[in-house]
């Protein structure tokens, strides 16, 4: 692995993505025997920090960290704790103190990750900085279109929704296009990033000729309070122009996969009888979570780098 | 830096005297004498006079910025006006003026009063900018006449833009009786939201709420609007951005009431610079492209901007190490300046030497009515003495403010302050 640390798949090299989704097959299988513990990381001690809320996600790495034999320590800070800037720091360097070997951080503001990395030497892992990155995310949602199409260069993938405010949306961006995968954005114009056609992706606000397009689609969360800031009108005007509805997909005579980061807004951006559909692999997701975050943890805290880097 | 006091003869020696008001440089030396100019030229030597030998050096006009912050009073954990001296006098600064938004802000003749008292003792020459609008608030009009005859230089709600655009034309109106510049920090804050750097493919990089170039420009617009309309004096701060600048040049073709400055950091820096999410570049205005930078260099060749301020804005180290979206706005600048600038605009874009140092001296000290004439027989010596070509690189010791928050550390500087002499002291930098 080149990078000691996982912060985002911005410039992450394709060979060790292709590592970790292997390995991450490899984990798959022992979660599907009936003792699903292996001992690799027996001894090391991740601390989880999350600074935002999150329930899969946390449950996602504390399930893969018990798996490999990891000693976990879960650390939950509100975000009303965080308005002095320097309990970042403080609780940073408290961390260090007690001899860990990785941090996996969520944390609201873009760049967190990288800010930590300053302050402490033990291996971190980005589950989340703002609007920024999200990497496992991107890696899990690599990892089940490749179990599913069995490769990912040339795949077409639209992701849907709120790109905007998505840190999954920036990771998978730049972890698909560095596996050679077409991206296709499609959301209300106020949600799609300026610039982010400079990323290498398209983008159209036509979801019909999308699907049409696609071989597979992520749909992303929408959130109501949106609204509030002027960025959408309603929801009815969201599920008219994107949802992917069972009307809609009805019109569309093609095999499409639909994945879900999750949470879901059921009857808002997706059906619930499309989300529950045999098109849908967001169940698939949620295991392949556990063994992406199981091979990230192992190469990571287990790997060898190489010589001189990062 | 070394601080101490002028003995009471000193000659600067065989000095390239770079004098701005004249356009020329000329070779000599100068005689100082109880800290006042005594004889310019060739100046005999003797054994009691301290000799300070400045071959190969400009001996020059004192800088003069526009804009700075000291903090004081409110926040003297940053910065007072003691140490936000020291800082100028190590850039080659020996007169600054200070903006209002302390705590409480400089918006009575009492708190002006307090300024100049305060600056009366301090190394630099210390004008305070006082505020437009009662406690920047933007409703109500400070009074103006009073505090211009406490000393007053200038009226600036800055940090704050003055939204209400009556407010604005009002403040332009009322500074007509008195024609001093009005300044107002140009953002518009509701194009802004929560940005915290500039609209572009970095920011969509890095996640970063952002706001357009437009955000700054659509107020400089309006201003320069007001001002035709009322024949207000209008100073335009820290543009940063190529549209702005395509407004202000048009606008000055018709009218000679307005003035522009460029921070050293606008100058030096891209958006791009903040791919590390250094929350020392995180400044208002922000950082803007490549594009923009250019167009900053190419305006102050044409003369569209008028002078270079820093906008030395102190925080504490504490502030400036939490994440991107709590740090607040601003970074130092004195120390940093010359050698940033001159790299920039010299070195990198072949700006002649006494054009550069024009935008230092005898330009910010017009707009403001500061006296130019600074190599007269018998005014106090406000001398700036650089050497324009050492190569160095900017680092932690060379900072006298109190406040660290500088992304120049670790940068290559172009050119460097040696000596700066001023009310009767000289720093030995």
């Amino acid at each position: 692995m080149k990078h000691r640390h996982l912060l985002g798949l911005k410039d992450y090299p394709a060979a060790d993505i292709k590592t970790i989704i292997d390995t991450a097959f490899s984990f798959k299988e022992v979660l599907e025997r009936p003792i699903k513990k292996v001992p690799s990381l027996n001894g090391k001690t991740i601390v989880n920090l999350f600074f935002e809320n999150s329930t899969r996600t946390r449950i996602s790495f504390e399930l893969a960290q018990k798996r490999l034999s990891a000693d976990t320590v879960n650390f939950s800070a509100s975000t009303s704790s965080l308005k002095k800037g320097e309990t970042f720091k403080d609780t940073a360097q408290n961390l260090e103190a007690m001899k860990i070997d990785a941090v996996v951080m969520r944390h609201p503001t873009p760049g967190a990750a990288l800010h930590l990395t300053k302050h402490i030497d033990a291996i971190i892992i980005n589950a989340g900085d703002g609007t920024h990155e999200h990497p496992t995310q991107a890696i899990l949602d690599m990892t089940s279109l490749h179990e599913k199409f069995g490769y990912l260069e040339g795949l077409k993938i639209a992701i849907i929704g709120d790109i905007s405010h998505s840190r999954v949306a920036l990771s998978n961006i730049y972890g698909l296009k560095t596996m050679g995968a077409e991206v296709t954005l499609c959301g209300p114009a106020t949600l799609i990033p300026p610039f982010i056609e400079d990323l290498g992706v398209s983008v159209n606000y036509n979801v019909d000729e999308v699907i049409e397009w696609a071989d597979a689609l992520n749909v992303l969360r929408i959130q109501r309070e949106r609204m509030r800031g002027g960025l959408l009108p309603s929801i009815r005007e969201y599920r008219n122009l994107f949802g992917i509805t069972t009307e809609r997909l009805s019109k569309h005579k093609k095999e499409l996969v639909i994945m879900h980061p999750g949470p879901m807004n059921r009857g808002v951006e997706i059906d619930s009888a499309v989300a529950d559909s045999d098109q849908a692999i967001i169940l698939n997701q949620v295991l392949n979570g556990v063994a992406s975050r199981m091979a990230i943890l192992y190469l990571l805290l287990g790997g060898k780098f190489e010589e001189g880097k990062d | 830096m070394n601080f101490s006091k002028l003995k009471k003869q000193v000659i600067l020696k065989g000095g390239k005297i770079l004098d701005p008001l004249a356009n020329t440089i000329k070779k000599g030396d100068i005689l100082i004498q109880e800290g006042k100019i005594k004889a310019i030229g060739k100046v005999k030597s003797n054994k009691s006079v301290q000799t300070i030998d400045c071959k190969n050096l400009i001996v020059t006009h004192g800088f003069c910025d526009l804009h700075a912050h000291f903090r004081e009073p409110g926040r003297e954990d940053k910065e007072t006006l003691e140490s936000g001296s020291m800082a100028a006098l190590a850039g080659g600064f020996t007169r600054v003026c200070v903006m209002p938004n302390t705590n409480p802000p400089i918006d009575s003749p009492e708190v002006i009063r307090y300024i100049v008292d305060r600056s009366d003792e301090c190394p630099v020459y210390i004008h305070p900018i006082g505020a437009i609008t009662k406690g920047q608030e933007g409703k109500e009009l400070t009074e103006m006449g009073a505090m211009l005859a406490e000393g007053a230089v200038a009226f600036s709600d800055d940090g704050l833009p003055v939204t209400d655009s009556a407010m604005m034309r009002n403040a332009l109106d009322y500074g007509t009786m008195f024609d001093i510049p009005i300044i107002n920090h140009a953002e518009d804050l509701c194009l802004k939201q929560d940005g915290v750097m500039h609209e572009g493919i970095v920011s969509t990089n890095l996640g970063l709420l952002s706001s357009p170039d437009l955000t700054e420009s659509n107020m400089v617009h309006r201003d320069l609007s007001l001002t035709n309309l009322t024949g207000g004096r209008l100073h335009v701060p820290h543009v940063s951005s190529a549209k702005s600048l395509d407004h202000i040049r048009f606008s000055k073709k018709n009218n000679d009431k307005i003035t522009a400055e460029v921070t050293p950091h606008h100058l030096f820096f891209t958006d791009n610079d903040l791919q590390g999410f250094d929350t020392n570049l995180k400044v208002a205005p922000p950082i803007r492209t490549i594009a923009d930078q250019k167009a900053l260099v190419k305006a102050v060749k044409d003369c569209t901007l008028d002078c270079i301020a820093t906008d030395h804005a102190p925080h504490t180290i504490e502030e400036k190490e939490g994440t991107f979206d709590l740090a607040p706005f601003g970074m130092i600048g004195l120390e940093s300046c010359f050698g940033a600038v001159n790299k920039v605009l010299v070195k990198e874009n072949d700006m002649d030497q006494l054009s550069l140092i024009q935008m230092l001296t005898t330009k910010p000290r017009a707009i403001m009515g500061f006296n130019n004439k600074l190599f007269d027989i018998g005014v106090n010596a406000e001398l700036t003495i650089i050497d324009p070509k050492e190569e160095w690189v900017f680092s932690r010791k060379d900072i006298q403010s109190r406040s660290h928050n500088s992304p120049f550390i670790g940068q290559n500087m172009y050119g460097r302050i040696k000596y700066t002499i001023n009310k009767g002291h000289i720093s030995v930098i």
